[in-house]
């Protein structure tokens, strides 16, 4: 079982492809948190049960494996038919049997159940033809929805752990380091640092024993590739880190795993031990001498914990405050010795650098953001999931071809990235190319690479608010400038979106967000204020309509907004009645819906279900007004 | 704080036999106490400082930074409402309104009779399923404020 020496892992690899391959026929079902909540488990079970029904039918020689995240989780439960390539989406247990008859033994595909194409109307029956996956070029994904991540021999017959084999036996630590330079790869959880010279530094810093961490503490909202690669790749990550560790001759790692992440943490933990067992992880991996093992450790909720400094010394059992960046944790980091932190993706990434060569990787992306990066896509689009793209792709393609476009056609407005430390890319960005730098001029981010798609109903000012009081919450409140500019920042949102904003509120808000900016202890707070900023720099005069004419024109923020059925459009549905939380809405079906304006809260969840638009906004002084007449 | 005077330390005890004896070890036991115990009783707190020998004012800064942990009892189902961004726009607001006219009470709250306690959560890595609420351990993508009583009895049911 304990794998010795090389040959006898090549001698494994090969066993477990042919295993692979010998497979006549396979049904992959996604078991990622997205899958699992639209009920994969039961369809899983349901193909199980079905072959075992059918054992005696000796031409159809099923396998079915639970993958990790596809990535189109909102079509989900996703279903994959190899050798066909057949995707299916949205299938339910019910309609199992149904496609064991009529696809596996039948040979004939059901179109119900094929994705539907938004933009052309048209169904895809292949899983590489769907838009959604046609446009990606997976690097850290590689592997996610192939494998069944509980399963180590199959992640090895994809070639799980050979980068390992190659840097144990065929390379020096400083070959292992050069490589990845070559690679140009920079750290994939935001702030862009190269990777190469991470490791160089914490080689060349002195220190008795030095450690190899691994940022799993994804608290970027919106943002969720790590989760996805820790749940459907998890030996991924551990290769990366043991490459990583054999290159800065570590002897001890840590990955640092989000709290709201049990699914991950289930997967890393079977990973771990599978490794261990395989001779993979442990002492004397795979023969060649060197030790290096990894343990998990789960986070406490606190979203400053992402934060490098702040990490380690949670890992240290104390409370997750952020220190000074003039010393590096290269150099003083977990128990103040040499340390590497590198997030989920960069691990993930590592292996296949190893195996296919820094220059591989270079040869993809932009000039100074190579290769390609996770990002997930969600908000107001059609085609939400995880993607991954190479470097300068423009945000045009990812929210149109990939994307599908806008959810119900409405209007484009921004695409917020780098969660709340990034900022909002307006429309006439859209042609952007996108990588590290361009991000940031743009006054943005790339932060953990979360996109979210924001329509005309989405409030500018109502998601800075929504940024600042998310940062408040987390701020952990050791330095003034983080802790006092967010309270401060926050109250004067709180009067602009109740309608009480004063000339000067913007100005000041500009003056606390460069005060911030400068004195801010960590990222977190230097970082705060580009929500604000970005907003401000692209939709003043949204911010200005709220301030001056008491109105949001997004039609979000309650106190300022009032709705009312439009007389020729509604045709009666009722959905409105139904949907109103608080009996606000009159009428019978087929006939005029009327709101009381009285009884409305302005919640918005009308207009949210109307199918014929017919629901409008309008500046609620308005309606004081038509009183006075 | 008024509480129970003694919680049954066994099982503290037994948790904190599963790790070394000292400070690196806390957010885990914490962690582990906080299953067993549904919160962290202040008793169990005083023995975990004296187990790892760190100082119990330590301990209390720890328990409050981090918001897995509670130090109030918990109600038998949590109920949570993902409100990350993504579904901050899908209209994860209203479910906690939502919540709030069904069970009485607010984000960090218990109902009195200790059957839910509703939490609000930034982000669950699920957001294209937004807006979510989690009752339990099922999860609900694409909530709607109408479903939510639907939610409750489903996602409560599997609890017990």
């Amino acid at each position: 079982m304990r794998i010795e020496s090389r040959d006898q892992f090549e001698a494994l690899r090969k066993q477990s492809l042919e295993i692979e391959t010998n497979r006549k026929q396979q049904v992959l079902v996604c078991c990622g948190t997205g899958c699992l909540a639209s009920g994969s488990k039961e369809v899983a079970e349901a193909f199980a049960d079905e072959i075992a029904k059918r054992s005696i039918d000796a031409t159809v020689d099923l396998f079915v494996k639970s993958t990790g995240c596809h990535g189109f989780c909102e079509r989900g439960p996703l279903v994959v038919l190899n050798p066909q390539g057949i995707l299916y989406t949205k299938v339910k247990a019910g309609r199992v049997e149904e496609i064991v008859e009529k696809t596996l033994v039948g040979g004939e595909v059901i179109p119900g159940l094929l994705y539907k194409d938004p933009v052309s109307g048209e169904r895809v029956e292949q899983y590489e033809e769907v838009p959604f996956y046609r446009h990606q070029v997976r690097v850290a994904m590689r592997n996610i929805g192939r494998i069944d991540p509980t399963d180590i021999l199959d992640a090895i017959a994809q070639g799980s752990y050979s980068g390992v084999a190659k840097v144990l036996f065929e390379m020096s630590p400083h070959e292992v380091i050069g490589e990845v330079a070559t690679s140009g790869q920079r750290g994939r959880g935001g702030a862009g640092f190269n990777t190469a010279r991470k490791w160089q530094s914490c080689k060349d810093a002195p220190g008795e024993r030095c450690y190899v961490l691994c940022n799993g503490d994804e608290g970027d909202p919106g943002a969720f590739k790590d989760r996805s690669i820790m749940e459907g790749d998890p030996h991924s990550v551990l290769e990366g880190m043991i490459i990583g560790a054999y290159a800065v001759q570590a002897n001890e790692g840590w990955i640092y795993v989000r709290d709201e992440y049990p699914l991950a943490v289930v997967n890393l933990t079977i990973a771990i031990r599978e490794a261990r067992k395989y001779g993979l992880l442990g002492e004397n991996i795979m023969g060649s001498g060197f030790d290096f093992d990894i343990k998990i450790s789960r986070g406490g909720g606190a979203f400053v914990c992402g934060e490098s400094s702040a990490l380690m010394r949670s890992l240290e059992g104390k409370t997750g405050e952020p220190r000074a960046k003039y010393v590096h944790s290269t150099d003083k980091g977990l128990f103040d010795l040499p340390t590497v932190l590198n997030n989920v993706e960069t691990w993930a990434g590592i292996g296949a650098i190893i195996e296919r060569g820094g220059a591989w990787f270079a040869s993809m992306g932009t000039e100074r953001s190579k290769g390609t990066k996770a990002f997930s896509l969600v908000g107001k689009v059609k085609n939400t999931g995880l993607i991954e793209l190479p470097m300068g792709t423009t945000l045009r393609h990812i929210i149109y071809d990939i994307g599908g476009g806008i959810l119900k056609d409405r209007p484009f407005k921004a695409v917020q990235t780098g969660g709340p430390s990034g900022g909002c890319v307006p429309e006439e960005l859209l042609d952007l190319p996108v990588d590290y730098e361009e991000l940031t001029e743009a006054g943005s981010m790339m932060g953990s690479g979360g996109m979210i798609v924001m329509d005309d109903r989405t409030c500018m000012v109502d998601v800075s608010r929504f940024f600042l009081a998310f940062l408040e919450e987390e701020s952990c409140g050791k330095c003034t400038p983080c802790r006092e500019g967010l309270k401060q920042m926050l109250h004067v949102y709180g009067r602009i979106i109740a309608g009480k904003g004063q000339a000067g509120d913007l100005e000041l808000i500009e003056k606390l967000a460069a005060g911030m900016q400068l004195g801010s202890l960590c990222e977190l707070g230097k970082s705060a204020p580009n929500p604000v900023l970005s907003t401000l720099r692209y939709f003043r005069s949204e911010y200005e309509a709220h301030i001056s004419d008491h109105a949001c024109p997004a039609g979000v923020c309650r106190e300022l907004t009032a709705f009312e059925i439009v007389e020729d459009g509604c045709d009666g549905c009722h959905l409105c009645y139904k949907a109103c939380p608080v009996d606000a809405i009159t009428g019978v079906v087929k006939e005029l819906h009327v709101i009381d304006h009285e009884a409305c809260i302005s919640c918005g969840a009308c207009l949210d279900v109307c199918p014929t638009d017919t629901i409008r906004t309008f500046p609620k002084h308005e309606l004081e007004k038509a009183e006075v007449v | 704080m008024a509480e129970t005077p003694c919680s049954d330390l066994s099982k503290a005890e037994e948790i904190l036999g599963r790790y070394p004896q000292e400070e690196p070890a806390l957010i885990q036991v914490l962690q582990d106490v906080h299953r067993a115990y549904n919160y962290l009783p202040c008793d169990v707190l005083e023995r975990v400082a004296e187990a790892l020998e760190v100082p119990l004012a330590k301990v209390f800064s720890v328990s409050t930074f981090y918001k897995a942990f509670s130090l109030e009892p918990q109600g038998d189902t949590i109920v949570k409402v993902c409100t990350g961004t993504a579904c901050h726009i899908r209209g994860a607001g209203q479910l906690v309104e939502e919540l709030e006219r069904q069970l009485g009470v607010g984000p960090d709250e218990t109902t009195e009779d200790f059957k839910f306690t509703v939490k609000t959560v930034n982000c669950v890595g699920a957001c294209a399923m937004a807006p979510l609420v989690i009752v339990g351990e099922k999860y609900f993508g694409s909530a709607k404020p109408a479903r939510v009583s639907k939610y409750l009895t489903e996602g409560g049911a599997d609890e017990n």
